[in-house]
């Protein structure tokens, strides 16, 4: 039937589906230790966290949202999301992929440290990607930029060959469209 | 407080050890007399006993031990009640919350260590939220799929005091959980129901594979099921740990499915076109190569877990649901619609699995001068039927005997370690059982090699006058292990062989329990007897042959229709059964 070795459960059943990307929202109550669970879960079952963010968005609930993006076959995202739902803790899992594509937002901080030519070309592209200077003196830059993962992404490549010396990203926060409530 | 919370749950046994970070609670347990505590002699004893209780009665096992060492002992009872869906609540004391983090003496992270082990845990901080944690902890553990929790309480929240309420009254079908997210879904979609039970109206060649969910499920599941089977007169095999769930003498039994499991239930399963899989997981010993696990079938999964659902298996009818609730709402309407089976399709699968069965896959090569491990769990089994007895075992080759030749008529009477495969399982377990039926007759079937890993537990037994059977099939050897390294690795038999045994009859009486030994066929029955008859713990040292392999099986890597039998396979074949590929998978 394939080529797969014998008997290994997972490598059949996904073997003719490809891995895609999904993003995740998940709420939970704020308890100890929530995080280390879902996490513990990813590490533990051998899933992949591409980004995680997690933080109290509902202080008189005690709940958090967490948003995870993670790659993986159909057959295993359908088990990461079933095993998250199943937690104690956690009151929903919803795949904001699924409902439609997501609005999905980044922040990254990313220091440019240079003088002459590469500081006009860093600031005047900074401008292209509406990365604001948050920090500077005449040695570097701290420049703030928002959007999408790939967005930021592009902008640290360009960045790359001007100087950049170190990044902070936060991580995917992803909502889904429309008037819909989670 | 917590003694308190205990009574109020219902709690009337708990098995545990004292220790430093746990002494305000055993000095309450001291000053009561509701609750019996059951001192064990190492921490995962409590652990097993409380699991023995928990499967023998439907009820949550209770354990209390302290802090650090005896946390960390906890882990595996912890991850076979787990593995195994077995309702555990153990409460752990800790350091001081002041020392939490410090290195102190006894100190670990228990919540940390054992968060993947359980379906939740607690470290408690406040002494005003010990009442509520102790009481979601019992719902926890005992509803949706049951599983094992902890709560982990710091001596100086033992020492504080604070107002105490009382568990929730639950009204029926009200989970009564505090945590919003947490309501699992007891009663099956209505409309996935129907269109299962028009599938297997339909059906030519259904095959029932039930699981360890039917007798978690309670007495009422195992009975609808009967009421199913015999309404359809559908064949029906089950995995190790549903055994009993349906008779082993009902007409439709099959045997047990998957790597030691019958032919014919391994070859329907193969060959149906219609599978319900009532409170199973298609674990890989079940399901063996996934890309040949029943070609043909359409696939029905009643489970009340949703991750377990096309997790190693893609299902086409998924029904999420308590296996009473959802075999409940079945049955009726198989009634009330008065639906009818092919009668002639089923004559004649029914034809096709008398062939396989015609093969008599269990069959074993006789002999009068040394004992046959399989003829003793038979002896066992003809002494003991019809008796109020509870089984449990070790993991080996002794357990899938167990398993292939002691016949269980009804659930919760059958006790064994299935996913996690503990060693020393067995005998903790029996005192546990013992300790909720003290009348019952309660053997553990053992291996010589798994017994000796929580031997010690016998002291427990003879304390607390618990007359346990142990039953050891002793060959001298790691009886599975021996087996798979004969069929994988060129029978070079490493480390396998237990040089210095102790003379098993001599640490009974050591322990101040009764030894016996059966070394030959001719005096195996009145030994049995003798067994049985003793109102003490005994170890029974029943030597048997050394190198038995336990058939049939079906090698790693290979289908349900590629079986290796007993009794006509060469040594040749035994080496070679398992391919280059298959060696990889365990």
């Amino acid at each position: 039937m394939n080529a797969q070795p014998a008997g290994s459960a997972y490598f059949f059943a996904s073997s003719s589906e490809e891995p895609v990307t999904h993003t995740l929202s998940v709420i939970v109550d704020n308890e100890p230790g929530v995080l280390a669970r879902v996490v513990g879960l990813f590490s533990g079952r051998g899933y992949n966290i591409e980004s995680l963010t997690v933080t109290e968005t509902e202080h008189q609930k005690h709940l958090s949202r967490i948003t995870i993006v993670t790659t993986g076959k159909p057959m295993i995202l359908d088990q990461i999301k079933n095993q998250l739902g199943r937690m104690v803790p956690v009151h929903r899992v919803t795949d904001l992929t699924d409902t439609g594509r997501p609005l999905e937002r980044e922040l990254a901080l990313v220091k440019v440290v240079g003088r002459g030519d590469n500081r006009v070309e860093a600031l005047r592209l900074a401008e292209i990607y509406e990365a604001k200077v948050i920090d500077a003196t005449t040695e570097h830059f701290v420049f703030q930029v928002t959007g999408t993962s790939y967005k930021v992404g592009e902008f640290l490549d360009i960045m790359q060959h001007l100087g950049m010396v170190e990044v902070a990203r936060t991580g995917v926060a992803a909502m889904q469209r429309g008037q819909e409530v989670l | 407080m917590v003694i308190q919370a205990l009574i109020d749950q219902g709690v009337e046994h708990i098995f545990g050890y004292p220790g430093g970070a746990v002494l305000p609670i055993y000095d309450e347990l001291f000053q009561q007399e509701k609750v019996e505590h059951i001192l064990v002699r190492h921490e995962q004893g409590a652990g097993h006993a409380a699991e023995g209780y928990a499967r023998s009665t439907g009820k949550p096992g209770v354990a209390l031990v302290t802090s650090g060492p005896a946390a960390t002992n906890m882990v595996t009872p912890l991850t076979d009640a787990l593995m195994d869906s077995i309702p555990l609540v153990c409460i752990t004391g800790q350091v001081p919350t002041s020392l939490i983090g410090s290195d102190a003496f006894q100190e670990c992270d228990t919540v940390g260590i054992t968060r993947p082990c359980t379906k939740y845990n607690w470290l408690v901080r406040d002494v005003n939220d010990l009442a509520r944690i102790l009481h979601e902890a019992f719902v926890v553990a005992t509803t949706g799929r049951p599983g094992p929790v902890v709560v982990d309480i710091p001596k100086d929240v033992q020492f504080a005091t604070g107002t105490y309420h009382p568990p929730k009254k639950r009204t029926n079908g009200d989970i009564a959980s505090s945590y919003m997210g947490y309501r699992p879904q007891l009663k099956g979609d209505p409309a996935a129901i129907r269109e299962a039970v028009d599938l297997i109206a339909g059906a030519k060649k259904p095959v029932f594979y039930t699981g360890g969910g039917v007798v978690n499920s309670g007495r009422a599941a195992s009975q609808l099921l009967r009421d199913l089977v015999e309404l359809t007169g559908y064949p029906i095999t089950s995995t190790l740990m549903g055994l009993g769930a349906y008779p082993a003498s009902g007409k439709n039994w099959l045997g047990m499915l998957g790597m030691h499991g019958t032919f014919e239930a391994n070859n329907a399963m193969h060959d149906c076109d219609v599978m319900i899989c009532v409170g199973a997981r298609f674990d890989d010993r079940i399901t063996g190569r996934l890309d040949a696990f029943a070609p043909n079938s359409k696939k029905i999964h009643i489970d009340i877990d949703p991750s377990s659902i096309n997790k190693n298996v893609h299902v086409d009818i998924p029904i999420v649901g308590d296996i009473g609730h959802v075999l409940e709402d079945m049955v009726r309407l198989w009634r009330s619609e008065s639906k009818q089976v092919d009668k002639k399709a089923l004559a004649s699968w029914w034809k096709e699995i008398e062939g396989w069965r015609a093969r008599h896959c269990l069959d074993y090569r006789a002999n009068n001068d040394v004992i046959m491990p399989q003829y003793a769990i038979q002896r066992l089994y003809q002494a003991t039927k019809g008796k109020d007895t509870y089984i449990s075992t070790e993991v080996g080759q002794h357990q899938m005997w167990a398993a292939q030749f002691y016949g269980f008529e009804e659930p919760n009477r059958w006790m064994t370690s299935g996913g996690l495969g503990t060693m020393g399982y067995g005998l903790p377990a029996a005192v546990g059982i013992q300790v909720a039926h003290r009348d019952s007759l309660v053997i553990d079937i053992a291996g010589d090699a798994s017994v000796l890993m929580t031997i010690q537990e016998f002291s427990t037994a003879v304390q607390h006058d618990l007359p346990i059977k142990i039953f050891i099939l002793n060959n001298k050897y790691m009886g599975m292990v021996r087996q798979w390294q004969q069929l994988l690795h060129g029978n070079r038999l490493s480390h396998s062989y237990v040089e210095s045994q102790p003379d098993f009859v001599k640490l009974a009486e050591a322990y101040g329990g009764v030894g016996l030994r059966a070394k030959t066929p001719a005096e195996l029955d009145d030994k049995i007897d003798e067994m049985i008859a003793t109102r003490q713990p005994v170890i029974f040292d029943c030597q048997v042959v050394n190198v038995e392999n336990c058939f049939p099986m079906i090698p790693s890597g290979e289908a349900h229709n590629n079986m290796l039998l007993g009794e006509s396979v060469s040594d040749e074949e035994v080496a070679n059964a398992i391919g280059e590929e298959g060696k990889m998978l365990v």
